[in-house]
Formats: structure tokens, C-alpha cells, sequence
């Protein structure tokens, strides 16, 4: 009998209710954590896996030596890749695409490159307007690797110890 | 006012002179109206935004203060589609029906002694009468959609305001007996003489009472069942779109305001000054308390999950409605012995 009178009264005192209250509207007054994001902008880790580019060494020979090796691990089959011999002897790409449809940017290619050619950037904000844009071809891909050479070589020397 | 009108406008035949007037009263209290409701959506989103840590919508002109004319044109260019096998009559209507008794029961608020549409002495019972009204166009609309999310929704709903317009028109009998009048003007008229002697105090029970089913009336979370869009997807207008559901947006924020004021009319001295001699009453008073309320039911919004459905029920009949009658009791008994703030 007492209890159900306790019931009773809780049911219509609503004092679990108020105590609901109490925490929300403290939370009104906290500090907003929301990151504006075209102004403002999350860090970016040194592994973020963005937009692919192809790297160059410093006496400007492109790193690529089209082992494939990108290419057989590729899970989502989006990198293709055809070579053939040059002049001075060394093999390279006539052919290197990667299919940004496919790719499911996991870094397997990344990891799998010998002689880091291949590398993903910190670039996340790239959108396509035409058919066929989304193949990124070698000089594309040279191109990026060109630009963002300075970032990408940073980012690799901070992750070097773990590699 | 009135005179300044007739005197300006003689030229006009007299029925004339007495439309466009009224006419005129409707704009100035239906204009304003309308953009607290748009502004009201903005405050809801921004205020469960904060409660969440958010920032809630800030993109649309500064502050994001250009939001609602964004979403009432986004609202107006969309298609309204009718569904297949509905009611194409009843579809349309409905909306209309919910809408029009939630700006009709605007007529007999009363701002302050003299500013009010129509002073007429059944207010209360006319305030009553409208918000029922609106039911209806839930119902139709969830029966005309075709739909069984909606009919479920409406049923839900129907159920539902059956069960607590009871509670509240039995806390209004409560507000009756202390002012010993219907007229809304005369009741904020009885709690004349500051903070003590507002009904909230002596009908505690009766203005809790009030407020909850006020926020059911309404169909706010937590009782927004008939909404449900976890399970009913968004009930009784899952089908509508465009214009019509905006038009039933703009009935359920209107609805609430209706409420906040209600209750700080009834309960909290309206337009009274809580400390008469230090501060003067004003229409601002009557405000500032709307806003309090207003507040509170965004505040209800972002804390609570949605009450069972016979949890709902539980609470309307055997929790709110003995507890408004035995506390009719006790006022009965307290306005017979001549204790607190009424004459009897």
C-alpha cells in the first residue's frame, strides 16, 4: 500500500523528470564542440589516407619502377598499370591509373611500395564535375605528388619511427 | 484607436468602416504571430542545439537568423503530393482545420486591460472549445492520407487528447472557482496584488496539471506519440509535404504559444507585475512569462524520451485527473472557509 502511494506520487512529482532537466540545461550552458568546418578545421593525423599522388626523388626521376606490386594489392582493383623498357634501361609506367570510384582508399598500395612512389595525401576536399574525371591518371597523379611534395615528405619523416 | 479609426475612415459605409477594423485587429495580432512562430522554430532548434552541445543552425544570414525564411520558401516551392486512394477533399482540408481554430483561439487572449480582440465573458470555455477543434484535423488527416502510419497517429492522438483535455478542463474549473469568472481578462484580474497572490500558489497541483497536458494537448515530446517518428515514421502527416505540412507546423507552434500564454495568463498574473509599487504591470510581464514557458517546452523537448503509450494514458486518467479533482476539493473547502487570495 505504501508503495504504490510512493509510486503515485512520483508518478505526478516528476522528480526523476526535473533531475533530467538539471543535467540538460547545465549542458546549455557548456561549451559548444561543434568545429565549424569550412572555417574551421580538425587536425589531420600524418596517416590520413586522402587523394593518391605519385612522388619523384629529389634529382627529379620519377620513383615509380611499375613493379605492380600496388597493383596486385590493390582489393578494390582500381589501380592499372602498363610499363615498358626506357632508353637508359630502367623500367617504367607508360600507364599508371587509379580509379577513384573504386578505390577504397585503404593504403594497401601504400604500404606495399618499395620505393614509396605511391602515396596518399592529406587531401580530402576534391570533388569531380566531368565523366572520367575520376580516373587519375600518371600525370595527375605526378602533378600532386609535385606540389604537395613538401607535406608528404614531412608527413612521412614523423611516421617513419613506426614503420 | 477605435475612434481615431472611425473618424479617419467616415467617408466608408459603417459595416464597411466595422469589416475593415476588424479586419485590421486580425493583421496586428496574426502578423506578429506568425513571424514568433517562425522565430520559435529557430529558437527550438538553436536551444536543443545548445542542450546537445551543438550550435544548432548559425549558416543563414548572421547567426543563422534568416533560417526560418529559409525553410518557409524552401516549404512553399515543394510539391504537395496527394497520395493514391486518399481523400483528395479531406486531405487538404485537414491541415486547414487544425490550423484555423489554433489562430482563432487567439481572439479572446487578452494582452492587457484594454488591448483584446473580444472581450467576450465565456473565454475560457471558447479557448477550450478551439483547441479541441483541432484534434479533428488530425484525425481526418490521418484517415484521408491512406496510410496506416497515419491512421495509427491520428488514433494515437485522438486517444490521447481525449484523455488530457479532461485533466485540463479540470484545472480550469479550479482557475474558475478562484476568479469566479470565464472572462480571461477578469481571472488575470483576480490575482491582482503581486506575487503572492497568483493562482500558481494556492492551485500548485492544478497549473502542473495544466502544463501537462498542455504539452500533450499539443502533441510535444514527451507526449508527441502521435508523432512518433521512431515508430510511425512521423504519424498523422507522414503523407503531407510542401504548404500543408508546413500549415500543420505552423498550427503546433502556435498551439504552444497558445499554451505558454494560457498558462501564465491563468496562473501567473498575466500582464501583472509580480511586485506592484516597485515595478509597473505591462504587456511585457504578460511576454517575459509566455517566453519562461515557451523555454520550457524546448527544454521538455531536449531532455525527455517519449512516454509509452500506456504510460500516456496511465498518467492522464489515474495520476492527473483524481489529482485535479481532489484538489478542487481542497479549493472548494479553502474558498468556503475564505482562505487565500479569493473573496469566495
Amino acid at each position: 500500500m505504501f508503495e504504490k502511494i510512493q509510486y503515485y506520487l512520483k508518478s505526478f512529482l516528476f522528480l526523476e523528470l526535473l533531475k533530467g532537466m538539471y543535467v540538460t540545461g547545465r549542458y546549455f550552458f557548456r561549451r559548444k564542440i561543434t568545429v565549424q568546418y569550412p572555417e574551421e578545421k580538425t587536425p589531420i593525423s600524418p596517416r590520413f589516407r586522402g587523394l593518391h599522388a605519385l612522388r619523384r626523388y629529389a634529382n627529379g626521376e620519377e620513383r615509380c619502377i611499375a613493379c605492380k606490386l600496388c597493383e596486385a594489392v590493390c582489393p578494390a582493383l582500381a589501380i592499372t598499370i602498363e610499363s615498358e623498357q626506357r632508353a637508359d634501361g630502367t623500367r617504367r609506367t607508360t600507364l599508371y591509373d587509379i580509379d577513384l570510384f573504386k578505390c577504397i582508399y585503404c593504403g594497401f598500395c601504400e604500404d606495399a611500395c618499395p620505393v614509396d612512389a605511391i602515396v596518399e595525401t592529406n587531401i580530402f576536399e576534391y570533388h569531380f564535375e566531368n565523366r572520367g574525371e575520376n580516373i587519375m591518371t600518371k600525370e595527375k597523379l605526378l602533378e600532386i605528388g609535385d606540389r604537395y611534395e613538401a607535406q608528404l615528405a614531412a608527413d612521412r619523416s614523423v611516421d617513419a619511427p613506426y614503420r | 484607436m477605435s475612434e481615431f479609426f472611425h473618424s479617419t475612415f467616415q467617408f466608408l459605409p459603417e459595416p464597411v468602416q466595422y469589416t475593415v477594423y476588424t479586419l485590421l485587429k486580425v493583421v496586428v495580432i496574426l502578423v506578429p504571430l506568425f513571424v514568433v512562430v517562425a522565430y520559435y522554430t529557430y529558437a527550438e532548434r538553436k536551444v536543443i542545439g545548445y542542450m546537445q552541445m551543438r550550435r544548432g543552425p548559425n549558416r543563414v544570414g548572421p547567426l543563422g537568423l534568416l533560417q526560418p525564411f529559409a525553410d518557409m520558401f524552401k516549404l512553399m516551392f515543394k510539391e504537395i503530393i496527394i497520395p493514391t486512394n486518399s481523400n483528395r477533399y479531406l486531405f487538404i482540408i485537414a491541415p486547414v482545420i487544425t490550423f484555423a481554430p489554433s489562430m482563432a483561439a487567439w481572439a479572446v487572449i487578452p494582452f492587457n486591460d484594454t488591448l483584446v480582440f473580444s472581450d467576450i465573458n465565456a473565454g475560457l470555455l471558447y479557448i477550450l472549445a478551439m483547441t479541441s477543434v483541432g484534434v479533428y484535423g488530425v484525425i481526418i488527416a490521418g484517415w484521408a492520407s491512406n496510410s496506416k502510419y497515419a491512421l495509427l497517429g491520428a488514433m494515437r492522438s485522438a486517444a490521447q487528447i481525449v484523455a488530457y483535455e479532461i485533466a485540463m478542463g479540470f484545472a480550469l474549473v479550479g482557475v474558475l472557482m478562484a476568479a469566479g469568472s470565464l472572462n480571461l481578462g477578469e481571472i488575470v484580474g483576480g490575482q491582482r496584488g503581486g506575487l503572492s497572490n497568483w493562482y500558481f500558489i494556492w492551485l500548485f497541483p492544478l497549473f502542473m496539471v495544466f502544463l501537462i497536458s498542455g504539452v500533450a494537448e499539443t502533441n510535444r515530446a514527451p507526449f508527441d506519440v502521435a508523432e512518433g517518428e521512431s515508430e510511425i515514421v512521423a504519424g498523422f502527416h507522414v503523407e503531407y509535404s510542401g504548404m500543408t505540412f508546413a500549415v500543420f507546423f505552423l498550427a503546433e507552434y502556435a498551439n504552444m504559444i497558445l499554451i505558454a500564454m494560457l498558462t501564465s495568463l491563468l496562473f501567473f498574473g498575466g500582464w501583472l507585475s509580480p511586485v506592484p509599487g516597485l515595478i509597473g504591470d505591462s504587456i511585457g510581464w504578460l511576454f517575459a512569462k509566455t517566453s519562461v514557458f515557451m523555454f520550457l517546452f524546448l527544454w521538455f523537448r531536449a531532455t525527455f524520451p517519449r512516454y509509452r503509450y500506456d504510460q500516456i494514458m496511465r498518467l492522464g486518467w489515474k495520476v492527473l485527473l483524481p489529482v485535479t479533482i481532489l484538489w478542487l476539493v481542497v479549493e472548494g473547502v479553502l474558498v468556503y472557509f475564505k482562505i487565500g487570495p479569493w473573496s469566495g
